[in-house]
């Protein structure tokens, strides 16, 4: 799989409409559907509709939030019309959703935006409507293997989060940190990597303690995990679940420092809030959206970081000190020339074990790195049981 | 009472939800008819959203009978979600074991699997009841838990797929082995799983000695013992039948839908079917319909949040209304009937 954004198997998208009404004259209730008919869209011929699919709510300080602005953003262009769907699981309500998009909508592009969403809904789908484009977020294309009008977008959001992690870093005094995580995946350990090795480049003696709630939503556990935490003398708290908001509103409740994650969590912790890996999805859906209304071609596999400007840190909090934001931002400007490498041996896992040995590094797209299974020198953890 | 009263009690009370429900949404600012018109053509408008429907309905009716079906007990039974993950855990297993068997075999396999593991989950619920006098309600609604706990440790432990890296799943049935769809529709074959076991059922409910002797149980348990019926058995039997017809929705889900057992075994059906169980009155034919309307409703949910700006919410509100007007106004109804009755 190559990362490069221009890697391409590309598809023109044609807005024409595609997909007639199939059997009207199911249970004799067709009749209706003329009245309700559907939505003449020869009229909208540089007009672009966009769906939006999230597994969460909207409102989430989160995942979802973070597609719903980025959603918003390009819905103020007059010449988008951007639907979404929230709350939807990742069962066959996904495909029916995307669908009745497409049917019901006109939808020409389809985003859904849940990692579960691909393997099988997507790949269902996809096929019957050709000349819809439906863009997943998640980065799984494959061209060998997968339809040309399928394509995968995500962003390097670990370089963000180890930014955090040198904000993290100097804030905290006991040189214990906490890390809520959702499940031991490769996206989250490398997460965790991170964050942990930016803190450990800032004070060697610095451990990370990590929790695995076992589900990407679960606000009990999290508040659990957040507060035993604090009673073993974590002073940092930060987390990879769908929804952050737990966890920043218990720190700051205890009056301990917090790092966001996937939108801007400042305004629930206005006190201890540090900074926070965020993804910039209004600069993705608007590229996108400008290239159909173009008609030119999409790009079935986009990827970037800092540099491209698919992620960005949260706004520092006012206890952020400075000799931290000039460490931080120092690192941020290695990240935007492209030249910081984080997996460069000697690197240790925590059981003692070298993972990468001296002289070797692993940049940024390297496919390797994707496949994470282990946990850094310096996390207090296991990725199994 | 009336003489269409069964039909015409549930018939009033979702006409004045949808009532109350106008009244809801023109609070929320949005335009009442349209609202309407997109409920409509979202669920049951074009033959496209009348497969919608009725996809969502099909899990809900298996699920539904695992509470309806204790529910003629007296037991308040709420595992179904349990009974689908196990079911759906223990289908795929099945069909990886039988990976290289001719297709309907292994999907006669999985099915059986997963209904007995359903079947003896809830079956055990109703040993529990009857033979140590745990409370059925509480011991159901904890199955649920360790369920999913079970489900979610295999899938991203011992029975991962290393594949599926971002989204822990098991090892996948093969496509050959996957559940097709009815005719020519998308509606895959848990709706006609659906049907054929509301039939089944009502027919031995109906028809059956042992249909009479649950209802006799169900009247009154001293009473059933005292004319020699095997208590204890029966109430294991239709526990089990229960979460057979649950687990059997676990299957379709593996089968039909994910071809992997993984978390999204557990979206919810169980808790719905309790909801779509008590609005049918526990009856089997009744859930039938009552599947359908809430498959609708939730098919069209996602219209009313893209053409109206309303939350995902909304349609939880209309489901909750319709819920609680069919159980009050049944009370309602017996009452003015009893008031009839003594007055004549």
């Amino acid at each position: 799989m190559d990362k490069k954004m221009s890697k391409q198997h590309d598809t023109p998208v044609n807005p024409k409409r595609r997909t007639t009404l199939k059997g009207l004259a199911g249970l004799g209730l067709g009749i209706f559907a003329g009245g309700f008919g559907i939505r003449e869209a020869s009229a909208a011929i540089k007009k672009v509709t966009m769906g939006f699919l999230y597994v969460g709510p909207r409102d989430d300080y989160g995942y979802n939030q973070a597609h719903f602005e980025g959603k918003s953003a390009i819905a103020k262009q007059s010449w988008v019309k951007a639907v979404d769907q929230e709350n939807v699981p990742e069962t066959i309500a996904v495909q029916k959703a995307m669908e009745s998009m497409i049917n019901l909508d006109g939808a020409q592009v389809i985003f859904p935006t849940s990692f579960g969403y691909f393997d099988p809904h997507i790949l269902k789908i996809a096929p019957k409507y050709p000349d819809v484009m439906f863009l997943h977020c998640g980065g799984l294309y494959d061209a060998s293997k997968h339809p040309k009008n399928v394509g995968s977008y995500f962003g390097y959001i670990d370089e963000a989060v180890y930014v955090s992690g040198i904000v993290a870093g100097h804030a905290s005094k006991t040189g214990k940190l906490g890390y809520i995580a959702a499940i031991p995946i490769p996206q989250v350990l490398r997460n965790i990597n991170n964050f942990t090795m930016a803190a450990r480049s800032v004070n060697p003696k610095i451990t990370v303690q990590v929790v695995f709630t076992g589900g990407w939503s679960n606000p009990v556990k999290e508040a659990e995990s957040a507060n035993s935490l604090i009673d073993q003398g974590v002073d940092v708290l930060t987390c990879h679940v769908d929804s952050p908001k737990v966890v920043v509103e218990t720190a700051e409740k205890r009056g301990v420092y917090s790092c966001g994650y996937h939108a801007d969590q400042s305004k629930l912790a206005p006190k201890g809030f540090l900074t926070g890996a965020e993804w910039n999805w209004s600069k993705v859906y608007l590229d996108y959206a400008t290239l159909i209304s173009k008609g030119t071609k999409i790009p079935n596999l986009v990827r970037g970081g800092f540099k491209e400007g698919l992620v960005k840190s949260s706004p520092y909090g006012k206890v952020v000190s400075a000799k931290a934001r000039a460490h931080a931002d120092k690192v941020r400007a290695q990240f935007m020339k492209g030249d910081f490498v984080v997996y460069k041996g000697p690197i240790k896992d925590n059981t003692g074990k070298v993972v990468i040995a001296r002289g070797k590094e692993y940049g940024q797209t390297d496919i390797w790195l994707e496949s994470m299974d282990w946990l850094v020198e310096g996390v207090v953890g296991r990725t199994k049981g | 009472m009336l003489p269409f009263a069964p039909f015409l009690i549930p018939l009033v009370a979702i006409a004045l939800s949808l009532v109350l429900f106008g009244g809801f949404v023109g609070l929320a600012g949005a335009d009442v008819q349209a609202v309407y018109q997109s409920i409509y053509r979202g669920a049951f408008g074009t033959w496209f959203s009348w497969q919608n429907t009725l996809t969502s309905a099909a899990p809900l009716m298996l699920t539904a009978l695992c509470t309806a079906l204790p529910a003629r007990l007296g037991l308040i039974v709420i595992g179904g979600e349990g009974a689908v993950v196990v079911g759906g855990l223990a289908a795929a297993l099945t069909g990886l074991v039988l990976v290289d068997a001719n297709p309907w075999v292994a999907l006669a396999g999985m099915a059986l699997a997963a209904m007995l593991t359903g079947g003896l989950l809830i079956g055990l619920v109703g040993w529990l009841r009857h033979g140590r006098n745990v409370n059925e309600t509480i011991s159901s609604l904890l199955f649920n838990y360790i369920s999913i706990a079970i489900l979610s440790f295999l899938v991203i432990g011992p029975l991962r797929d290393p594949e599926t890296l971002n989204k822990p799943s098991t090892h996948h049935i093969g496509d050959t082995h996957m559940l097709g769809a009815l005719g020519d529709t998308s509606i895959h074959w848990g709706f006609g799983y659906g049907l054929i076991v509301c039939l089944l059922l009502w027919v031995l409910y109906k028809r059956t000695v042992f249909g009479f002797a649950v209802d006799m149980v169900g009247g009154n348990v001293r009473a059933a013992l005292l004319s020699g019926l095997p208590v204890g058995r029966i109430v294991f039997l239709v526990c089990m039948m229960g979460g057979a017809a649950a687990g059997l929705a676990g299957m379709v889900e593996v089968a039909a839908v994910h071809g992997r057992a993984n978390t999204s075994l557990n979206a919810g059906y169980g808790y719905e079917g309790i909801l779509i169980a008590f609005a049918a009155r526990h009856h089997p034919l009744a859930i039938i319909p009552m599947a359908i309307l809430f498959g609708g409703i939730r098919a069209s949910s996602g219209l009313m949040q893209r053409d109206h700006d309303l939350p995902d919410a909304t349609s939880l509100v209309l489901q909750g209304i319709i819920f609680i007007l069919i159980l009050a106004s049944e009370a309602v109804f017996a009452r003015l009937a009893k008031r009839q009755g003594s007055a004549a």
